[in-house]
């Protein structure tokens, strides 16, 4: 399968990227590790005619910590993500989700922005980002803006982002005492399928994968914790407030049964780790 | 566009289409018909070839982001004439049935005992995820995978 004809253009920088993008217009996407927007563009679903490659942009791959915070370039790829002494110390639960995405030869080239912008509610880190209460660092023409993930996701593959801006930085809060339990399920039919249904679990914070049109929070869940139920009782709730599909892996209902069972398996988890 | 690639040790310019796959210039303009093309959709594997010494699958990386880079093909593995462990440990443990994956399953084993020389069963298994083998002889290559781990651990000088 070979994509549609399109104009290959490499950014040096993100200025130039952010201008090259001002220059195309919506006929452009930015191309990062292409592992989302490439297999879209061989199934002729994507058809842009003008391709801005960011992925040779080195200073946009970093892992910092900022105390309160790490902050992660946004071209940071999923297989350094997964290998950060840093993160692995921190945020235990984004580098262990970022050595379940794909396999390792799609971690040798997608990227953690790359999988933010692109905004498949089947993807894991969307959701572990929403979990994680992170804030994205968009660029564009007039400058930088800062996004709570929280506003980000629009629906199907739509964020906030405008035309022309470009994701460039993840800053994620350390989690606090009482809060440092994770854990991530991912429930799959082969090893590098989507998950057909995920969650991440933070602290009290529990976000779902493919539970929706875009990752969301389990609000059920985190308001019976709240309420001090038990681990079982709130996991119960995991279903509350979603609009999962039915599809040829899974039926809505299906989904919520496992929304349900992967929730109380996570909180477990989280508590023995807290 | 012009793309310059370095293959297997040797650099190749050619005008490419700005659409060109990774695996098509590989297989169509660098003459290397090893590398195969199975799924086309970043599943199987069988176009795993190395970028920069990092395993990928080529179906999914355009040749104009390899521009500048360094690819290696299962033909570039062996030296004078010698086979690498890896190509090595398939031929003694009959790592391969009908071959389709193989050269996949080569690079994807090389890249992988560079992440990790010494594996377990368990990490060569999760390792190959993303190679897919139409016979199912996945135990003789997990087999080749830790013989030749072995095999390149004693070449190391101590």
């Amino acid at each position: 399968m070979i994509p549609s004809p399109f104009t290959y253009k490499r950014a040096d920088s993100a200025g130039e990227a952010v201008d090259l993008a001002a220059e195309y217009g919506e006929d452009a996407k930015y191309l990062a590790g292409g592992h989302s927007l490439l297999p879209l563009m061989k199934l002729r679903l994507a058809a842009p005619e003008v391709i801005i490659d960011v992925g040779g942009l080195h200073d946009l791959s970093f892992v910092t910590d900022l105390g309160s915070h790490v902050a992660i370039g946004a071209l940071t790829r999923h297989h350094d993500v997964h290998h950060s002494e840093l993160l692995a110390r921190e945020l235990p639960l984004l580098a262990h989700a970022a050595g379940e995405v794909g396999d390792p030869q799609i971690r040798h080239r997608g990227t953690i922005g790359g999988s933010v912008a692109h905004a498949d509610p089947a993807s894991d880190l969307p959701a572990v980002l929403l979990a994680l209460d992170a804030t994205l660092v968009a660029r564009g023409t007039d400058g930088s803006r800062e996004i709570p993930i929280g506003e980000f996701f629009q629906s199907l593959f739509e964020t906030v982002l405008e035309p022309g801006e470009l994701l460039t930085e993840i800053r994620v809060p350390k989690p606090g005492a009482g809060s440092r339990g994770w854990s991530f399920q991912k429930f799959t039919q082969r090893a590098i399928d989507w998950a057909i249904v995920g969650v991440a679990v933070q602290g009290h914070r529990v976000a779902l994968v493919n539970m929706a049109g875009t990752p969301i929070r389990a609000v059920g869940v985190e308001a019976a914790l709240a309420d001090g139920a038990s681990l079982a009782a709130a996991a119960a709730h995991a279903a509350e407030g979603t609009s999962a599909a039915s599809d040829i892996r899974a039926s809505r209902e299906y989904r919520e049964h496992l929304a349900r069972v992967l929730v109380s398996r996570g909180l477990t988890e989280a508590a023995s780790r807290a | 566009m012009k793309v310059d690639l370095t293959v297997n040790g040797t650099p190749i310019s050619a005008d490419v289409e700005d659409r060109m796959l990774l695996v098509h210039f590989v297989r169509d303009v660098a003459n290397l018909t090893a590398t195969n093309i199975g799924c086309d959709t970043t599943s199987c594997g069988a176009c795993t070839v190395l970028l920069d010494g990092e395993s990928v699958k080529s179906c999914t990386v355009l040749a104009a982001q390899a521009s500048g880079h360094e690819i290696t093909t299962v033909e570039g593995l062996a030296t004078d004439g010698v086979m690498h462990p890896v190509q090595r440990a398939f031929h003694e443990q009959h790592g391969l049935q009908c071959g389709f994956c193989t050269p996949g399953m080569v690079m994807a084993i090389v890249s992988m005992l560079k992440e990790n020389p010494d594996p377990t069963e368990e990490q060569v298994r999760t390792g190959l995820e993303g190679n897919l083998c139409r016979c199912t002889g996945y135990h003789n290559i997990v087999k080749a995978a830790l013989a030749a781990a072995q095999d390149i651990t004693a070449e190391v000088p101590a």
